[in-house]
């Protein structure tokens, strides 16, 4: 087996996980930039966060001969504070020629608030200047309807975005299809506690589509499993998936939509 | 799948998640305390399970989403109930 781990936190994960990650096939890990779990008190912390996701995480990953990507932004829930905000987005330019560097995410938003759509609104207007790749964070919970159709709205009214270069993550059973019809990609978040289980992933595959669609642990400080995109396709061969069509899924896709940056490249 | 692949892969894991949810719902009785909005969207999204309609997960996952669409003046928490309480 072989798969592309499209959205893990690996800063707060052991080397345990990238171990185990490597030896289930993991060809590559994708890291957006994301709430630490508490606030940051100024843009410093931020600008140390990015460097440890383009320089030093990428090297940790590498002892596991791991290729290490990341995205970066300041996340929804820290997008109430617009002064802080302002600041933060200020300072991803000079980061985005880092090598491993694949664009902006996981933007988005998390209570739907007025200020978390104008931080969005000037990630989007900064992905669109720099012509970068978008990756969407979805709220949780009671909050992903109502947040997936604002998001899809603030991405559809710039004509500068393409959808095909944007991924809308944590899709469910009731986002999937707006955002599959509105022409973006779809990843599913496996979590155990929360968003997607493995059977319901793969039920939506069934459902929806193969296209346009990946699957991510999303892995990160909280309940979450780095090994969940394996064992998804452990499902999907339980229910008599032919295995072309697994790695498709959890290999082929995720490259063909990272590849349009020409940075994703694997060895 | 077939119907009888289907159950001999998902019945008794389906069967084991059943059980919890009765027992939750014991649980909750057995305590005291005030009415909570959270209780009362399980207990609408419980209908959904009964329907022999497709999209079951689907229409759960509806009734307990936010089906507003004007965004909040200013967020005030972080995190999510899992309910949408009725107002914003």
């Amino acid at each position: 087996m072989r798969y592309i781990e499209p959205h893990g936190h690996m800063v707060s994960r052991t080397t345990d996980d990238y171990q185990d990650m490597v030896t289930a096939g993991c060809a590559a890990v994708c890291e957006p930039a994301f709430w630490a779990g508490f606030d940051r008190s100024s843009a410093d912390g931020f600008h140390d966060y990015f460097c440890q996701l383009t320089d030093y995480e990428p090297k940790r990953a590498a002892k596991f001969g791991l290729p290490h990507f990341s995205w970066l932004c300041i996340n929804p829930k820290e997008s109430e504070d617009v002064a802080l905000a302002t600041d933060v987005i200020g300072l991803i330019p000079k980061f985005l020629d880092r090598p491993n560097v694949l664009g902006i995410g996981e933007i988005g938003l998390n209570k739907n608030s007025r200020n978390e759509m104008k931080v969005l609104e000037m990630h989007v207007d900064l992905a669109a200047r720099h012509d970068q790749l978008i990756l969407v964070h979805t709220p949780h919970l009671e909050d992903k309807l109502k947040g997936t159709r604002l998001i899809l709205d603030v991405l559809r009214s710039d004509k500068r975005i393409r959808p095909e270069r944007c991924i809308i993550d944590h899709v469910e059973e009731h986002t999937i299809q707006l955002v599959l019809d509105a022409g973006f990609w779809a990843g599913m978040t496996l979590y155990p506690e929360s968003k997607c289980s493995p059977a319901r992933a793969v039920d939506m595959l069934d459902l929806y589509s193969h296209e346009r669609i990946w699957m991510n642990s999303a892995c990160d400080w909280g309940v979450s499993i780095p090994l969940a995109v394996p064992r998804t396709a452990l499902e999907m061969k339980r229910r008599g998936w032919p295995a072309d069509l697994v790695d498709k899924v959890i290999y082929r896709n995720p490259i063909q939509f990272l590849s349009q940056c020409p940075k994703f490249k694997l060895p | 799948m077939t119907r009888q692949q289907v159950l001999d892969q998902y019945f008794v894991d389906a069967r084991h998640k059943l059980i919890d949810l009765a027992a939750f719902l014991d649980r909750v009785d057995r305590s005291e305390g005030e009415a909570d909005f959270r209780i009362a969207a399980f207990r609408t999204a419980l209908k959904h399970l009964a329907e022999k309609k497709p999209h079951r997960a689907k229409r759960v996952l509806l009734s307990f989403s936010d089906p507003t669409t004007k965004p909040l003046a200013k967020a005030t928490v972080k995190g999510a109930t899992g309910a949408w309480p009725g107002k914003n």
